[in-house]
């Protein structure tokens, strides 16, 4: 009953959170569309806090070290180059006379 | 206990500044704030994750991180803005890599424990489907975007019954690991038809396209992250794939809208075929051309010019030299705007960040809605690099294969200057009314040479 109702919590947050995402993202303007969408290429590399719990378990086996190191490795650089190079194009977006 | 309090607190925190993140996107004057509270998110969800009490080795994880910071940084520093598509789409392929590989441990772990058909295998291999079939896609679009592979759509005989084939054979393989999860020995069977379905999806599509290829893919990078997030029970997952997948969605749903393409071929793949349509009939008909030295003068004359970019201004490298262009022609007195359709570059806003890259303040940036009604009081339309985006076929002829696909109507301007190096068709392969027109001159030469030609021309004046 438990694992039920906790499969169905989490179909609640991911139908929310699409809602939310949907309401958000209208409102960005086209000029960003660029750095938006590298912003969110970017925090989708959260999904390094998988890789690092395989990763680092105590009963985590070779080939579970193997996959999650290079898991963790790809979603670093993910992460790192994504929020750099948003960083990098929105410095530039200037108004005129900024 | 405590400890996983302090760990849940993070994500939850960590969920909510992803989320204010997307809401300061939406206004350049905020957007940098964005990219901070990014930065502060990520470092949460991290450092709460390492102190989880089941994560107990670390030396691995914290070399795993230098070698990605080692990596990531100088392809954020180093990458010229041209290439920022290739970028991002290489990007993708690291992310959903990560996923599906992840996937892949979780599965060898807990595959033995799990009842057939519980809901943790369903959101496993959604969560493989997704990750690996996104990683070669997005590896075949970075190709295709660097040119390693042409750009043109890859086609063949029976492609696409293959390519449903391919995908039904992979969703068998992943029923019978949900249901009968002793089959073990067809995971690595699984693995290799998803990567393959993700090469199949991709190579048909043409470089056109690659702006809805690319949006796409975040959403299915997306998609992916938060199935894993169904599979590990983690919200915070589910939050931010939710959030990464409705971006991708809607960006893929705009430059499906600005190129008139149904959105259900765009989800089901090869969906490039304009750009493989066989050139336009060349008609003999005269043009009308200009030097610059003839141009700049009815440049200076002009009271109002429309410069319309498009994505050759980017591969001549010409967008420092058409802001000089702007600068004197400002400084002149004329009055000069950007009109900037949304499919202009190689991923959504590319053209935006290239104009900005050279100085051009953003609120001289027009959007194709915006824009159209002030072309029949505009004096010069300057059009550089642009051929599909300002075809007036797509308004009037019907029966042009790119018919209905909204475009600048450059056509309107008292005068049309096209900057362009001969007469060759655009990426749709197709004729352009527009450089018959009687009111439109013709500037042959490269983006770059013909800009600086102006500007030297205007000097003089």
């Amino acid at each position: 009953m438990h694992q039920a109702s906790s499969t169905t919590d989490l179909l609640f947050v991911f139908m929310l959170a699409a809602f939310l995402g949907f309401q958000l993202i209208k409102r960005v303007s086209p000029l960003l569309h660029s750095p938006l969408m590298s912003l969110t290429n970017a925090i989708a590399a959260v999904v390094i806090v998988g890789a690092i719990t395989i990763t680092g378990a105590a009963d985590a086996t070779p080939l579970a070290k193997t996959l999650g190191f290079i898991a963790v490795t790809a979603a670093t650089i993910n992460a790192v180059s994504g929020l750099l190079i948003t960083d990098r194009m929105l410095k530039m977006f200037r108004r005129k006379g900024e | 206990m405590d400890t996983e309090l302090i760990v849940q607190g993070a994500y939850l925190a960590a969920s909510a500044l992803f989320v204010l993140a997307l809401m300061w996107m939406s206004s350049p004057k905020t957007a940098r704030r964005a990219v901070r509270c990014g930065e502060v998110g990520m470092l949460l969800a991290v450092v709460g994750t390492l102190i989880r009490h089941d994560v107990v080795s670390y030396d691995l994880v914290l070399i795993a991180m230098l070698i990605g910071t080692a990596v990531g940084a100088p392809m954020a520093y180093l990458m010229p803005m041209t290439a920022i598509p290739q970028r991002t789409a290489i990007s993708h392929a690291f992310g959903a890599l990560a996923v599906g590989l992840i996937g892949a441990a979780e599965y060898y772990k807990l595959a033995p424990t799990l009842p057939a058909g519980s809901f943790v295998l369903w959101a496993l291999m959604l969560e493989m489907l997704l990750g690996f079939l996104t990683c070669t896609a997005s590896v075949i679009a970075f190709a295709k975007l660097q040119e390693i592979m042409p750009t043109r759509p890859i086609m063949f005989a029976g492609q696409r019954v293959l390519n449903v084939l391919i995908f039904a054979a992979a969703l068998g393989c992943a029923g019978m690991l949900i249901f009968v999860p002793t089959s073990s020995q067809l995971f690595p069977l699984f693995i290799a038809l998803a990567l393959l379905f993700g090469v199949l999806l991709v190579i048909p599509i043409g470089g056109a396209d690659m702006p809805t290829v690319i949006a796409l893919l975040n959403s299915y990078a997306g998609l992916a992250a938060s199935a894993m997030g169904f599979a590990l029970d983690n919200k915070l997952l589910i939050i931010v794939g939710a959030l990464d997948g409705t971006s991708g969605f809607i960006l893929a749903v705009i430059m499906c809208k600005a190129m008139n393409r149904s959105f259900s071929n765009v989800l089901f793949g090869g969906f490039g075929q304009l750009a493989a349509g066989p050139a336009g009939k060349v008609e003999e008909r005269p043009v009308r051309s200009m030097s610059a030295e003839e141009a700049a003068p009815v440049l200076e004359l002009a009271s109002s010019v429309v410069i319309i970019p498009g994505y050759g201004m980017a591969v001549a490298q010409a967008q420092h030299r058409v802001a000089e262009l702007y600068e004197h022609l400002e400084e002149m007195g004329v009055d000069v705007k950007f009109a900037i359709h949304p499919v202009a570059g190689r991923m959504p806003g590319h053209m935006n960040v290239l104009l900005a890259e050279a100085d051009v303040p953003y609120d001289k940036l027009v959007e194709l809605e915006d824009i159209n009604p002030e072309m029949p009081q505009t004096d010069v339309a300057l059009v550089i690099g642009a051929n599909d985006t300002i075809n007036p076929a797509a308004r009037d002829d019907p029966n042009s294969v790119i018919a209905g696909m909204p475009i600048i109507e450059a056509d309107k301007a008292r005068t049309v200057m096209i900057v362009k190096r001969g007469m060759a068709a655009g990426f749709a392969g197709i004729d352009n009314p527009i450089y018959f027109n009687e009111n439109t001159q013709m500037l042959f030469g490269d983006a770059k040479k013909m800009a600086e030609q102006l500007v030297k021309e205007l000097q003089e004046l």
